[in-house]
C-alpha cells in the first residue's frame, strides 16, 4: 500500500494543473450539491417555523398561501381587506390569545410598511417570554401619532434612525404610487429578529386610515377620515389579523368555522401554508440538484479523461514498475487510488465552495425574505457530497485503471533485440 | 540444483508477411548460484526477448523456465510477479529510471515488491555506487554515469538471485562503462547474485571469465531468424 501511495502521490505532484482543475471542478459539484440541499432544508424550516408566536392569518377570501405570504412574508400583494369588526371580533373572542391586524398599501424605499397595534411590539411573543425588542433610546410609537419602529435590515439599508422623518410612498412595492404629504418619524429600530420583520416599518393602524389619499370602503362607501373626528369602526378595514390561539382545537373550530364561509379565509396552521408553497416550488429545487449532480458527473468524467489520456505517457512507467516486480493489481490500485485522491480532494474543497455558496445565497433570503440562514448548521449533505464525489471518482478512475492494468511490459520497455 | 535451467525454449513473433518468425529456440542453458556469464549477441540475436523470458516478463511459446526452483511457466502471473521481485534485478541499456521519482525513490522501488521500503539500506545502496550525495536529485539532474549507477543499486536492492544485464554499459564510454562493470560485479558478489549480461561489445565481454555465445546458444540466430 505505501508503494500504491507513493506512485499515485508522484504522479498528483507530476500533474499538479490537471490535479486541480479536476479537483477543483468536483469541488465547485461537491460545494453546490450541499448548498442546495442545505439551503433547501433550512430555507423550508425557517418559512414553515415562521410567524412565531402566531398560529393562523385571517384574511380576504383566496388562497391560504397568498395570505401567508402578504402577512408573514411580507411578499406578494394582499388577497384584499376584511372589515375592521372581524378583528374586533377575534380580539374579543375567549378563545384568542392575541389578534393583531395588519394594515398593508405604502412602502419606503422598497420596504413595506404596515400599520398595526402596538400590542404587536409589547404583547407579541417570537418565543415564549420573548417579543420583538426595540433597540436603547427608541420606543413603540403611539398609536395616534405618525410614529415608526423600523425593523432592523430596513434601518441597516437606508440609514434610518430614531428621529428620522420620513414620507411613505403608495404601494407595496417601491415606484408603485405617489410619495403621500403626511410626514412620519421614526420613534425605535428592532432588534433583528432574523425573521421577515426584520424588513418591515410598522407605524399605528389609525395612523394609515388617516394617511393623506387613503380611503376606507368598509361601510360599503368611500370614507376619507377627518381630523379631529373619529373614525367609525364600520368603516375601517384591514388587510389580515394576525392569530395566536390558546388552544390548537381553537384554530380547528375556527378553521372550520370561516373556512366554511364565503367572506374571509383562514390560514391555519401558517406553517402547513408554507409547506405547500414549498410544494409549489419544489421543481426548482429539482432543477437544482439535477444540475449539481450533472457538475458531480461531468468532474467525475474530467478525472477519466485527464487520467485516461496521461495512461499513454505513463506506459513506461509502469512497464519499468512490472519489471521490478509490481503485480498488475499495485498499478490498477495506483490509478484507482489516484482518482480516488483527486476526488476526495475535491470533496473536501467542496465544503469551501459550500461556504462560499452559503454565504452568498444567505445573503439574498436574508435580503428578500428576512431569514437568517446558519451555515455551521449541520447537515447530512455535508458528509454524504464529499463521500458520494469520492467514490464517483474512484469510479471513474477504474477505467484508466484497467488501461494501466493491461501494459504490456515488454512492448512498453525497450525495443526487441 | 541451477539458479536458472532452460529448456526446450521455443519464442516466435508474428512475422510481417502475416506468418510468424521464430525469435529463440534455445535447447538447454544453466547458470549456477553467484556464477556471472556474459552472452555475446549481435543485435537480433534475441538477447532481450531471452532476458524478458528469464524475468517472466514474456512467456515463452513452449519450453520451461526454472529460476531458484521456481517453473516459470506453470506459475500464475502473479506468482511469476512475485518471483520476479524477489529474485531478479535487472539493468537495462537505457536504465529505465523513473523520470518523476528522486534517487533515492527510483531505488526504493527496486526493493518495493518484495521485503518492502528501507530508506536505510537505500541510502547505504546509493553510498555503495558512489553517489549518496545525489540521493534526492531526479534522473534528468543526474549525468549518465550517475544515472547507470542508480540503476545498479535498484537492481541489487532486493538483493536478487539473479541480475539480468542487457547491454548494460551502451550508453557509456569506455572508461565509464569498465567502472560500471566493476561496480556491477563487485555489487552483485556482495549480495550473492548471479549474472547474466547480454552484450555484443568485446569490452565489456572480455570483462567476464565466463562468455558464451548467444548464437551458438539459439538456434534460431544461428539460421538468421532471430527479431
Amino acid at each position: 500500500m505505501k508503494t500504491i501511495i507513493m506512485i499515485a502521490k508522484k504522479s498528483l505532484a507530476r500533474h499538479k494543473l490537471s490535479t486541480s482543475v479536476t479537483a477543483g471542478s468536483l469541488a465547485l459539484a461537491c460545494g453546490l450539491v450541499i448548498g442546495v440541499f442545505s439551503i433547501q432544508e433550512q430555507s423550508y424550516q425557517a418559512f414553515t417555523t415562521g410567524a412565531p408566536g402566531f398560529d393562523a392569518v385571517l384574511g380576504a377570501r383566496g388562497s391560504q398561501l397568498q395570505l401567508v405570504m402578504n402577512s408573514v412574508l411580507h411578499l406578494d400583494t394582499s388577497p384584499g381587506n376584511i372589515p375592521y369588526k372581524a378583528y374586533t371580533e377575534m380580539r374579543d373572542d375567549p378563545r384568542v390569545k392575541l389578534a393583531v391586524p395588519y394594515a398593508v398599501g405604502d412602502n419606503y424605499r422598497g420596504y413595506r410598511v404596515v400599520g398595526t397595534t402596538p400590542e404587536l411590539l409589547t404583547e407579541f411573543e417570537l418565543s415564549d417570554g420573548v417579543g420583538y425588542q426595540i433597540m436603547p433610546g427608541g420606543r413603540v410609537f403611539d398609536d395616534l401619532k405618525m410614529e415608526a419602529v423600523v425593523g432592523s435590515q430596513v434601518a441597516r439599508k437606508t440609514g434610518l434612525r430614531v428621529g428620522s422623518h420620513l414620507h411613505f410612498e403608495h404601494g407595496v412595492e417601491e415606484e408603485m404610487g405617489h410619495d403621500h404629504e403626511d410626514e412620519y418619524i421614526v420613534v425605535g429600530i428592532l432588534e433583528p429578529t432574523n425573521t421577515p420583520a426584520d424588513k418591515v416599518i410598522w407605524c399605528p393602524l389609525e395612523g394609515m386610515y388617516r394617511l393623506d389619499g387613503h380611503v376606507l370602503r368598509g361601510g360599503g362607501e368611500v370614507y376619507i377620515a377627518k381630523p379631529d373626528e373619529e373614525i367609525p369602526d364600520e368603516v375601517k378595514e384591514v388587510s389580515a389579523v394576525m392569530l395566536a390561539f390558546k388552544s390548537p382545537q381553537a384554530g380547528f373550530q375556527f378553521s372550520q368555522q370561516i373556512n366554511g364561509g364565503k367572506d374571509m379565509t383562514l390560514a391555519w396552521p401558517i406553517a402547513r401554508a408554507m409547506a405547500q408553497l414549498f410544494d409549489k416550488i419544489g421543481w426548482a429545487h429539482k432543477v437544482l440538484s439535477l444540475v449539481a449532480y450533472l457538475v458531480c458527473v461531468v468532474g467525475a468524467a474530467s478525472i477519466l479523461a485527464s487520467l485516461y489520456n496521461a495512461m499513454n505517457e505513463r506506459r513506461r512507467e509502469f512497464a519499468i514498475l512490472r519489471a521490478l516486480g509490481a503485480r498488475r493489481s499495485t498499478v490498477f490500485g495506483a490509478i484507482l487510488t489516484e482518482s480516488t485522491a483527486i476526488a476526495a480532494l475535491g470533496g473536501l474543497m467542496g465544503l469551501l465552495v459550500y461556504g462560499l455558496v452559503f454565504t452568498i445565497a444567505a445573503q439574498v433570503i436574508r435580503a428578500e425574505a428576512g431569514i437568517v440562514l446558519d451555515i455551521w448548521q449541520l447537515h447530512s449533505s455535508m458528509w454524504l457530497a464529499p463521500l458520494g464525489v469520492t467514490l464517483l471518482g474512484a469510479l471513474a478512475g477504474i477505467v484508466p485503471a484497467m488501461k494501466a492494468y493491461r501494459t504490456d511490459v515488454a512492448t512498453h520497455i525497450v525495443a526487441h533485440s | 540444483m541451477a539458479l536458472l535451467e532452460l529448456k526446450d525454449l521455443l519464442k516466435h513473433y508474428p512475422s510481417p508477411e502475416g506468418g510468424r518468425s521464430t525469435v529463440l529456440d534455445v535447447p538447454e542453458f544453466t547458470l549456477q548460484a553467484g556464477e556471472q556469464v556474459a552472452l555475446e549477441g549481435a543485435s537480433g540475436s534475441g538477447k532481450t526477448t531471452l532476458l524478458h523470458i528469464v524475468a517472466g516478463i514474456l512467456t515463452p511459446d513452449s519450453g520451461s523456465v526454472s529460476l531458484a526452483g521456481n517453473q516459470l511457466n506453470t506459475l500464475s502471473e502473479s506468482a511469476v510477479d512475485r518471483v520476479r521481485a524477489e529474485h531478479i534485478g535487472y539493468v537495462f541499456q537505457t536504465f529505465n529510471l523513473l523520470q518523476g521519482y528522486t534517487a533515492l525513490e527510483n531505488v526504493l522501488l527496486g526493493m518495493a515488491f518484495s521485503a518492502g521500503q528501507d530508506v536505510g539500506r537505500a541510502h547505504q545502496l546509493l553510498e555503495r555506487v558512489g553517489i549518496a550525495d545525489k540521493a534526492n536529485h531526479l534522473p534528468s539532474q543526474l549525468s549518465v554515469g550517475q544515472q547507470q549507477r542508480v540503476a545498479i543499486a535498484r537492481a541489487i536492492a532486493n538483493r536478487p538471485s539473479l541480475l539480468l544485464a542487457d547491454e548494460p554499459t551502451g550508453n557509456l564510454d569506455a572508461d565509464m562503462a569498465q567502472q560500471a562493470l566493476t561496480l556491477l560485479r563487485e555489487a552483485c558478489e556482495e549480495v550473492d547474485a548471479a549474472i547474466l549480461l547480454v552484450s555484443h561489445d568485446p569490452a565489456v565481454l572480455g570483462a567476464f571469465e565466463d562468455r558464451r555465445s548467444l548464437t551458438e546458444l539459439n538456434r534460431a540466430a544461428k539460421v538468421g531468424g532471430a527479431a
